[in-house]
Parts: C-alpha cells; sequence; structure tokens
C-alpha cells in the first residue's frame, strides 16, 4: 500500500505564475520581462503572489518551503491541491497536471491523493475528535466501520488514544494540531500538505510535533510539503527547503547547502542565527586520510551532525574521530579544531549583521 | 410662482385613471386566476386545519403532557417546563383554552411554512452575492409595509379565512429565518470552508457538514425570531377570520372591553414566552460542544 503511494507522488511545479487582482491574464507577460511586484502594484493595481515559481519535489521526502510573511508560501501550498488557481504554470503530479484538471477530477484528486494540515487546525468544531479525523474518509464513502478502524488507528499513533468523544475546544492547541495531522493522515493520501502546520504552537509543543512526524514520515514515506517562516523547523524536517522571498524562489537545496552557501545577503541573514552544530553533518569536513593511527579508535557515522560528533569526541576524550560508512568502513577523518571551526559562524556572515 | 408653494402633482383624471386601470387589472387577474392559486393553497389548508383539529379535540390533559413533554425535549429544564404547564393550566382556567390551542396551531403551521420556504431561499441568497442583493429589498419592503396594504390583496385573491390568514402570519414572519440563515451560512469560519474543500468535498457535503451544522446557532436565532413575529401577527391576521385569541382582541377594542382584550393579550404574552424559552434553549443546546472550554 505504501508503495504503491510513493510512487508517482512527487511533485513538479513548472513555471507557475500568481497575479491577483482584476485582470491577472494581462500582465503576465510584462512580469515575465521583468516588471516588478512594486511596479505592478502600484501602477497597475495587481498582487504579484508567485514568480516563476520551479520545484522539484521528489517522491517520498519532506520537502520544506520557508519564507516570511507575505513571500507567497501559503499561496504556493495552496496550489498543489489548486484550493488557489494559478494564473499561468504547470503542477505535475503523477502524470497529471493539476491545473488542468476540471471539477470532478480535481475533487477526486483531493480526496485520494492529498490531505492537507492548517495553521489554525480548521477542525470541524461540533465535531468529535473520532468524527473529525474520519471526515476525509466520510467524504470519500467509505462504510463507518472502515472509517472508524482507520481514525482509530492514526488517533492511537499521534498520542490521543482516550479523547475520541472530546470535542476540539477541550483540547489544547497541540492536541488539536495532533488531530489535523491525525485526520490527514487517515485520509492515507501519497500527499501531505502542511501549512504552518506547527507554527500557532508554544516552542516545547512545536518540538514536540516536530519529532512526531520525522518519527512518522520514517514509516509512511509519504511527499510531505511543509510551510513554516522558522529556518530552525526548515532544517530539522526538510530532506529539501525551498526558500521564497516576495513570492520568488531565491534559494533551494539541502539543509546543508543553504547553511554553509548561502545564496544571498538576504539568506545569510537568517543563517547566521541558526546552530550549526545541528545541521552540518561530519561529512562536510571531514578530510581524507587514514584516521586509525590519530583517531584513537573513536568512529563517527557518516550523516552525523557535528553536535553529535563532538559529543561522542569529547565523552571519549579524544581530539580526532574516523568518519565511518553504514558498514563501518573508514571514509575520513575529524579532528575537534575543525569541527570547532566549522560551527562558529564564519565572520563573512557576521559581516552582513554589522551591515544591517 | 403657484408651483413653489403647491407641489407640482399629476393630473387628477390621469391619476384617477391610473389606480382605475390598476384595481381593474388586478380584479381580472383574481376573477381567472383566483380558483388556480386557491387550489395551489388548498394542501396549505388542510395541513391547517389538521393540526387546529388535533389540538382543539385532543383532551387538555393529554395536551398539557403533550406540550410540557415537547418542552423537556428540547429545553431539559425543569423551570422552562413547570412554567409552561402553569401558563397553560391558567390560559385552561380563565376559559381561553380553545382559543389558545388555535392560535398555537396557527403560530406551528406557520413557522413550520416558514422554515421550509426560509432556509433555502437563506441558502440559496448566501451562495450568491446577485441573490442578496435582489431578495434583501424585497425582505425589506415584507417587514416595513404595513400588513394592512398587503392583506387587501390576499383576500381579493382567497377570501376571508384562515389561509389568507395564514399567509399574512408567513409574509410577516419570514425575513428573519431568510436573512439569519443568509448570514449564518457567510459568518461561517473561511479556514474550516478551506479545510473541508481540501479533502475534496462537493457542494452538498460542504453544505450539509460544515456550513448548516456552523451556521445552526444563528438559523435557531432566526427561529425564535419567526415565531416571535408570527405571535404578533394574531390580532391582525383575526380581522380577516383567523380564529384563536386574536378574535376577542378585536372584539374588546370594537366593544371597549378592558377585561377582555387583557386576558387574551395576557394569554398571547403567555405562549410568546413558553415558545421562546423553549426554542432558546434548544438552540443552546445545539451548541454545548461550545461550552466546555479547555482551562
Amino acid at each position: 500500500m505504501a508503495d504503491r503511494s510513493v510512487q508517482g507522488a512527487g511533485i513538479q511545479i513548472k513555471n507557475l505564475y500568481k497575479i491577483f487582482g482584476q485582470k491577472p491574464g494581462t500582465y503576465v507577460d510584462a512580469v515575465k520581462k521583468g516588471m516588478t511586484k512594486t511596479e505592478l502594484n502600484e501602477k497597475y493595481n495587481h498582487v504579484l503572489g508567485l514568480r516563476d515559481i520551479n520545484i522539484d519535489m521528489p517522491a517520498g521526502c519532506i520537502q520544506v518551503v520557508m519564507g516570511l510573511s507575505g513571500s507567497g508560501k501559503s499561496t504556493l501550498i495552496r496550489h498543489i491541491n489548486r484550493l488557489i488557481d494559478p494564473t499561468v504554470g504547470e503542477v505535475i503530479i503523477g502524470d497529471a497536471d493539476v491545473c488542468k484538471m476540471n471539477q470532478n477530477d480535481l475533487r477526486e484528486f483531493r480526496r485520494h491523493k492529498t490531505a492537507m494540515v492548517f495553521q489554525k487546525f480548521a477542525l470541524l468544531p461540533h465535531r468529535t475528535v473520532l468524527d473529525n479525523t474520519v471526515y476525509g474518509l466520510e467524504i470519500q464513502g467509505l462504510s463507518r466501520a472502515k472509517q472508524e478502524e482507520q481514525a482509530r488507528r492514526w488517533i492511537e499513533r499521534v498520542g490521543l488514544k482516550g479523547f475520541e468523544d472530546n470535542y476540539p475546544n477541550q483540547l489544547s492547541g497541540g492536541m488539536q494540531q495532533r488531530v489535523g495531522l491525525a485526520r490527514a493522515l487517515t485520509n492515507d493520501a501519497p500527499i501531505l500538505l502542511m501549512d504552518e502546520a506547527f507554527s500557532a504552537l508554544d516552542p516545547l509543543i512545536r518540538m514536540d510535533m516536530q519529532s512526531v512526524l520525522l518519527d512518522l514520515q520514517k514509516e509512511i514515506k509519504k511527499t510531505v510539503v511543509f510551510i513554516t517562516h522558522d529556518l530552525d523547523e526548515a532544517l530539522r524536517l526538510g530532506d529539501r527547503i525551498a526558500i521564497l522571498r516576495d513570492g520568488e524562489v531565491v534559494q533551494q537545496g539541502t539543509g546543508q547547502d543553504i547553511v554553509l552557501k548561502p545564496a544571498d545577503e538576504y539568506i545569510s541573514s537568517f543563517v547566521k542565527e541558526v546552530n550549526r552544530g545541528r545541521v552540518i553533518m561530519v561529512d562536510t569536513i571531514s578530510t581524507k586520510g587514514d584516521g586509525a593511527a590519530t583517531a584513537g579508535g573513536v568512529t563517527v557515522k557518516t550523516g552525523t551532525i557535528l553536535e553529535e560528533a563532538a559529543k561522542t569526541m569529547t565523552d571519549a576524550n579524544q581530539q580526532h574521530a574516523t568518519v565511518v560508512d553504514e558498514s563501518g568502513k573508514p571514509m575520513g577523518v575529524i579532528s575537534m579544531n575543525s569541527l570547532i571551526q566549522a560551527m562558529v559562524t564564519p565572520i563573512s556572515h557576521l559581516t552582513v549583521q554589522a551591515a544591517e | 410662482m403657484d408651483w413653489f408653494y403647491s407641489f407640482p402633482k399629476m393630473n387628477d383624471e390621469t391619476l384617477r385613471n391610473l389606480k382605475k386601470s390598476m384595481d381593474e387589472g388586478f380584479k381580472a387577474f383574481t376573477r381567472s386566476y383566483g380558483d388556480v392559486i386557491e387550489s395551489f393553497f388548498q394542501p396549505l389548508q388542510y395541513f391547517l386545519i389538521q393540526a387546529e383539529k388535533f389540538m382543539t379535540t385532543t383532551p387538555w390533559p393529554l395536551m398539557v403532557l403533550l406540550i410540557a413533554g415537547i418542552a423537556w425535549i428540547a429545553s431539559r429544564n425543569w423551570k422552562i417546563v413547570a412554567g409552561t404547564i402553569l401558563t397553560l393550566l391558567l390560559i385552561g382556567y380563565f376559559d381561553m383554552w380553545s382559543d389558545a390551542m388555535k392560535t398555537i396551531a396557527m403560530i406551528f403551521v406557520g413557522t413550520v411554512v416558514s422554515i421550509v420556504v426560509g432556509i433555502p431561499i437563506g441558502i440559496i441568497m448566501a451562495r450568491s452575492d446577485t441573490v442578496q442583493r435582489v431578495v434583501n429589498p424585497i425582505l425589506d419592503v415584507m417587514q416595513t409595509m404595513p400588513s394592512f396594504v398587503y392583506l387587501i390583496p390576499v383576500v381579493m385573491l382567497l377570501g376571508i379565512g384562515k389561509v389568507p390568514g395564514l399567509i399574512a402570519v408567513v409574509i410577516y414572519a419570514i425575513p428573519p429565518m431568510i436573512r439569519l440563515t443568509n448570514l449564518g451560512i457567510r459568518l461561517v469560519d473561511k479556514d474550516v470552508l478551506e479545510a473541508a474543500d481540501a479533502f475534496g468535498s462537493s457542494s452538498w457535503q460542504r453544505l450539509k457538514n460544515v456550513q448548516i451544522p456552523l451556521a445552526l446557532p444563528t438559523i435557531m436565532a432566526g427561529i425564535n425570531q419567526t415565531i416571535m413575529m408570527a405571535l404578533a401577527m394574531v390580532v391582525i391576521a383575526s380581522m380577516i377570520g383567523v380564529q384563536g385569541l386574536g378574535q376577542p382582541v378585536l372584539r374588546s377594542v370594537n366593544g371597549q372591553f378592558f377585561s377582555l382584550g387583557l386576558f387574551n393579550g395576557l394569554a398571547i404574552v403567555g405562549i410568546a414566552i413558553i415558545f421562546d424559552r423553549v426554542s432558546q434553549a434548544y438552540g443552546m443546546r445545539l451548541q454545548k460542544h461550545q461550552e466546555v472550554v479547555h482551562g
């Protein structure tokens, strides 16, 4: 079941433009030729939502879209299940273009291929936790017994067992969002859209929910599109991250790419606040060579983050460690010096801060 | 300067002819379509007569029990039930039982008709701004036009009796039902609607699962208002032959019988309070999920 859903659930967004206003179609060419957002707004009273978005989201990965408010990130995610119609462009999922579907196909697509979690939870206040969770399956017309069987499984999985008959009002924000998550997962759709799903929660609960999501993802392997304004959240969750500014993608890549090679000053200014030790992996700083002699027997696996490597090394009271691959074969060496160097924010990023 | 002091009005002759042709036109319309329209309202008359027959022929102790039972089911509140029983007993003791039952039958049928017609109109209105723009002024006219004015054509078409009375009651009482249904649906949280869309709800599923349930408290307020306005029409409807508590009030106005008017007036007030408290308590119970709030 899970295998089938992963197949063809990659999302390709191609040349997507969104202009808000009375006659958006009229200004596409002008925008393509480089009219700025401000000019479009001041001269023609139209708002540029998204400009030339191209993102390729592989199946089974968590794709984070990060941006501040007004960057168009919530508009972008709504194009994936077409809650917002694009002005021009394509959103290709499997072999179908979502933008070209008719109303019936679109409804079927939303019922079976996508599920969504919302910033403000958007639960039905007059329904209990259980009745909220079955909503997607109810819409699909499954038998009540089937609906409940699935729903109860996911309610338990997100840690809400015993709350099935409570109303959303009786739950805390964190618990309400667990209901939102259970509702989306019960749908068993290959694509999970999360629109600032954890932004309304307080920091501890947010960390907690992030862990829940990461744990679940190991098992469900869905294509998750996660919107956030928080770079730490983006780095923690995202297999890949796209950063949006004023409706344009300014950089995309892995968390490491973004922290190590910020594309411009805008991104540097975000990145400088990041705890680099939790993002950068040992592979980045390991140097070739036979470490066995110097490393004193300490090994760290490839893909380990610097912070953990540092802890392993200090615990063993060693200045060096060997980086090994999954099978335990040595790949390179790291030293405590290079470790610390990589964890400290580089000067080039600090000057950006001073210049501001 | 003559035109400055006396308004330059339409020529007397023309005005008279205009009125005459309107009257004659409507009379002709009545003559040719009166029967069709009357047979159209036949089922309504049947419904009304059955309701009245049931209310007046059922022995009074059973009727008191029945109404008290409904009050209990709707409100789950002993005080409201006790008040209901006491009011009904007082009405009976002061010899107004049969009139009160006729009035309740009328209000019941009027409210049911208003709900059945009003809610769908309200829903259509909520879905389309154009419909809202058209319907709103019509509702304004219905609410502000003195009821005597629309009684004239209704009586011309259908004669004197229960059905024209019912139509007058419904015309007066239906606007809050339509308005509050429209408002309730328009006020439904956009986020929840978006969620319903995101899961692929059809527009019927959206209406049934989200819009109606979330608008229900407002719709209940509309039903409550409709009942109150229907009761307010009881006396006016009695002028065109509707039986019930309105008739004695009308007689007391004509004959200056103070006590007769007072007793019947108080009976109307009593019934109004019963309906109001019971329907409001029911509306509150529908929102039970909103009372318990996470601490």
